[in-house]
């Protein structure tokens, strides 16, 4: 088996990286995949929070760089998905404990025993970005649709370009269809317009996604909710698959209907 | 003995300053990394700025440097080189590629005396620097002749030119020609859209366009920057 290694990162931080790495770890291991996530933001930690696997840590991926547990042991299987597991961040250190070859000869290790390696990247492009890139052999890069986000994710594209990264894929967060309508927010098309590199999901604004991260309880396990929808998606297509996007810019039936007409 | 010559180290405002000797890259490395290694506490957490002569360095070869020096606790943060190789390389990983800014066009005294520019070359036998990609964000170029970008100028993206800039795509980022006070530069895009424009001492933001974008180019005209487009009626 040769896991992948997929790298969440986006420059500005707050935009959804933590939730994307938790909803997409948990929609590949529901798929029946051996997923690992490792949270990159030493000394900020937060995927456990999400994951709701706080209370259960007992190693942390410094003390596996620093030698003083094996990689087995800092690994917290899921409390639903047993084929999921999470090494979580030191709280009580910063980015400089560890290094970009520790994290590639951490990945090395992972990738004979699991199919897909998630790191949940830290804000910024400093130290600890560069921790999360470095065994990278995807990376995907979060926005949200607003100047800033998109500034930041350019110059992270960028910053990966220069260091002859694979190309990076886009994930489009909290999208909100109406503010799209009445010109008040970027359109997916206008973010790609600026940033050019293929995008991977698009997923619309869900109150549901905070008052799933409260509860622990990644959305894409709930069946329902359009968010969730949208990570399986992605999820779906880091495994190849090809998945149309989500309709989410005409809801009413009149719209369809005229979007209908006007393919013809 | 002999690998030690290879390195002066100098304390600078901005940190140290190392300078390599001339020798093959892998040597003048291992060198490096050998009197940091002898001296960790001297080295620990300095901001290090890197003259390395007429090297000519890959992307490859800086990450790895960069990476090599991290893991020490040293943050490179200049790349000084003779070699535009080197230096194109430094920019693109956001280096700095000067350590003391010249900003001589903005101190020039008058705006109106030709004098305080004495020499504007000839901009056609200069050379120039050939981009072949889209300049995201955070990019910086510094290139004392003229600038051919093919592909877009990204908001956040800037390139400073001796001479002329012509952008194949969309400019939105920050351009200025003529850098060192050449009055002749002009500035030329497909669609052009810039944050700021400056062509010697002159600034302008352009406004907001309406319509479909057309290839422009701008240049100084009675000492205003005006805008028209290309192919102009003067031609």
């Amino acid at each position: 088996m040769t896991g992948t290694v997929v790298t969440v990162t986006s420059g500005k931080g707050g935009v959804g990286k933590t939730t994307a790495v938790a909803n997409i770890a948990v929609a590949l291991a529901s798929e029946g995949k051996k997923v690992v996530c490792i949270d990159g933001d030493i000394g900020l930690r937060n995927l456990d929070v999400i994951m709701g696997l706080e209370n259960r840590i007992v190693y942390d991926i410094v003390d596996v760089v620093e030698g003083r547990c094996r990689t087995r042991q800092a690994m917290i299987r899921d409390k639903r998905l047993p084929e999921l597991f999470l090494i979580p961040a030191a709280q009580t250190r910063d980015k400089n404990a560890v290094s970009p070859s520790d994290m590639v000869r951490l990945c090395d290790e992972l990738r004979a025993e699991m199919d897909w390696i998630l790191i949940d990247s830290p804000a910024g492009i400093e130290r600890g970005f560069r921790n999360a890139v470095a065994p990278a052999d995807r990376v995907l890069i979060v926005t949200n649709p607003e100047m800033s986000a998109v500034r930041d994710a350019d110059r992270v594209i960028g910053l990966l370009e220069a260091e002859e990264k694979p190309a990076p894929s886009l994930i489009i967060n909290r999208l909100n269809p109406n503010m799209v309508r009445r010109g008040d927010m970027l359109s997916v098309d206008d973010v790609y317009d600026l940033l050019r590199i293929d995008v991977i999901g698009i997923v619309p604004e869900d109150e549901n996604v905070i008052v799933a991260s409260n509860r622990g309880m990644p959305l894409a396990l709930d069946g329902k909710s359009k968010a969730g929808q949208a990570f399986r998606n992605i999820a779906r297509r880091l495994n190849g698959e090809q998945v149309p996007f989500i309709d989410l810019e005409s809801t009413s039936l009149w719209d369809r209907l005229v979007k209908l007409a006007g393919r013809k | 003995m002999a690998e030690s010559s290879l390195i002066q180290i100098k304390g600078i405002r901005d940190g140290l300053l190392v300078t390599l000797g001339e020798a093959a890259w892998p040597v003048a490395q291992r060198a490096l990394l050998e009197r940091i290694e002898a001296q960790p506490e001297f080295f620990k957490g300095a901001r290090l700025s890197l003259d390395v002569g007429a090297q000519a360095l890959r992307t490859a070869e800086l990450t790895a440097l960069r990476d090599q020096l991290s893991e020490r606790g040293i943050t490179l943060w200049a790349v000084v080189s003779t070699s535009p190789v080197t230096e194109t390389t430094a920019q693109l990983l956001g280096l700095a590629t000067r350590l003391f800014k010249p900003s001589p066009s903005r101190e020039a005294p008058s705006r109106t005396s030709s004098r305080a520019f004495p020499v504007a070359k000839g901009i056609d036998d200069e050379t120039a620097l050939w981009v072949g990609k889209t300049l995201r964000s955070g990019t910086r170029i510094e290139f004392d002749g003229h600038v051919v970008v093919l592909g877009d100028v990204n908001p956040g993206a800037e390139i400073i030119a001796g001479g002329s800039i012509i952008v194949w795509g969309r400019l939105r980022g920050f351009v200025h020609a003529g850098a060192r006070g050449n009055r002749q530069a002009v500035i030329c895009a497909l669609d052009l859209a810039p944050t700021q424009l400056r062509v010697a001492d002159e600034i302008a933001v352009p406004p907001r366009r309406h319509g479909k974008p057309q290839p422009e180019m701008v240049r100084l005209k009675d000492g205003l920057l005006q805008a028209e487009p290309w192919p102009g009626s003067e031609k």
